[in-house]
């Protein structure tokens, strides 16, 4: 005979994801290493950020940088020119890296030999916020010509983050971009936010950036 | 579109509880996602028909609630609900708010056959 019965599940729906988010964080805590989830739409320069800190703090840091990519490792190549130990995640068609992804990853590091691991998200503003990593924490790009409005238009993004690095602050004199709106947005999501005025390509406001990460990192 | 992903999910959870319960078939799952999700229900039912086939929860129907925003004004204390993508409160303006509802992402409960 067959009863039908309703079944009381309330589970989040990325339950799943988030147990596996602290297996990768309790593996990059025991090994010591500071890691941070890099996010950004493509082309705001997270691979040139990661440049410019790689650069910088080649020497008296050991760092490595996990690449999220669909295909190709030009960003990989990128931050292995620059210094650090690279890998590559092509994640063939996703559209951002979850948990698995960095579990699989992270096997191909020697965190023992490492006291930063920068994890370069796959550009994209809206499912990278949904999939914890395990990263100790994590970090939106935001670039000038984007234009001010994107925290209006990508809540999610600018809810979860612990850190906003505004960069290309060198095309503010050549772009219609009004900063007290773009600030006003990220305000009401996250009040406090830690934010940083950069240029990767001048190297404006860099050290303010390299300071927090080593601030975080000791 | 992270709905394949998020499908796998809710498939998983769901097999886990409907054997829990000794259940011979899922009929019903009910879904609750917040308006802050970014989330497309008509893709979180195309992949389920593709992901359910062969399981427990083969043709079980999917039922989203969707939570609208609800927001708090820390100025003034009133509670609304934004108007489009500005969030800043319609009463005094003040930016300074909370969110109290929107970002949910769960499964609520699921009918099962025993």
């Amino acid at each position: 005979m067959t009863t039908k019965q309703h079944i009381p599940v309330v589970e989040k729906i990325l339950s799943a994801n988030d147990r596996i988010a602290v297996q990768n964080r309790a593996a990059l805590d025991q090994a010591k290493v500071f890691s941070i989830n890099l996010m950004a739409s493509p082309g705001a320069g997270k691979t040139s950020l990661v440049e410019q800190t790689v650069t910088k703090l080649n020497g008296q840091l050991r760092l490595a940088v996990i690449d999220g990519d669909i295909a190709t490792s030009l960003d990989a190549d990128r931050a292995a020119a620059a210094g650090a130990a690279a890998v590559q995640i092509n994640t063939g068609g996703e559209c951002h890296l979850d948990a698995v992804m960095l579990q699989e990853a992270l096997p191909r590091l020697d965190l023992s030999q490492l006291d930063l691991l920068i994890v370069e998200n796959v550009g994209n503003l809206v499912c990278p916020a949904s999939f914890q990593l395990g990263t100790h924490k994590s970090v939106l790009i935001a670039s000038i010509p984007e234009g001010d409005d994107k925290p209006y238009k990508y809540p999610g993004m600018y809810r979860g983050v612990d850190a906003l690095v505004i960069n290309k602050i060198d095309l503010l004199p050549y772009v219609d971009f009004n900063m007290d709106y773009f600030r006003r947005g990220v305000e009401m999501l996250n009040p406090g936010l830690v934010t940083f005025l950069v240029s990767c390509r001048t190297g404006e406001g860099i050290a303010e950036w390299l300071n927090w990460l080593c601030t975080n990192i000791s | 579109m992270h709905e394949l992903s998020v499908t796998e999910s809710v498939l998983e959870i769901t097999l886990r509880h409907a054997q829990q319960a000794g259940a011979k078939r899922v009929t019903h799952l009910y879904l609750v996602i917040g308006q802050l999700a970014s989330i497309i229900d008509d893709s979180v039912q195309f992949y389920w028909d593709i992901v359910s086939k062969d399981t427990l929860a083969e043709g079980a129907t999917l039922h989203f609630r969707r939570v609208p925003v609800e927001l708090k004004c820390l100025e003034c204390n009133q509670t609304y609900h934004p108007q489009q993508s500005d969030f800043a409160c319609p009463h005094c303006n003040s930016t300074q708010i909370k969110i109290i509802s929107g970002e949910e992402f769960f499964i609520e409960a699921i009918d099962i056959d025993q």
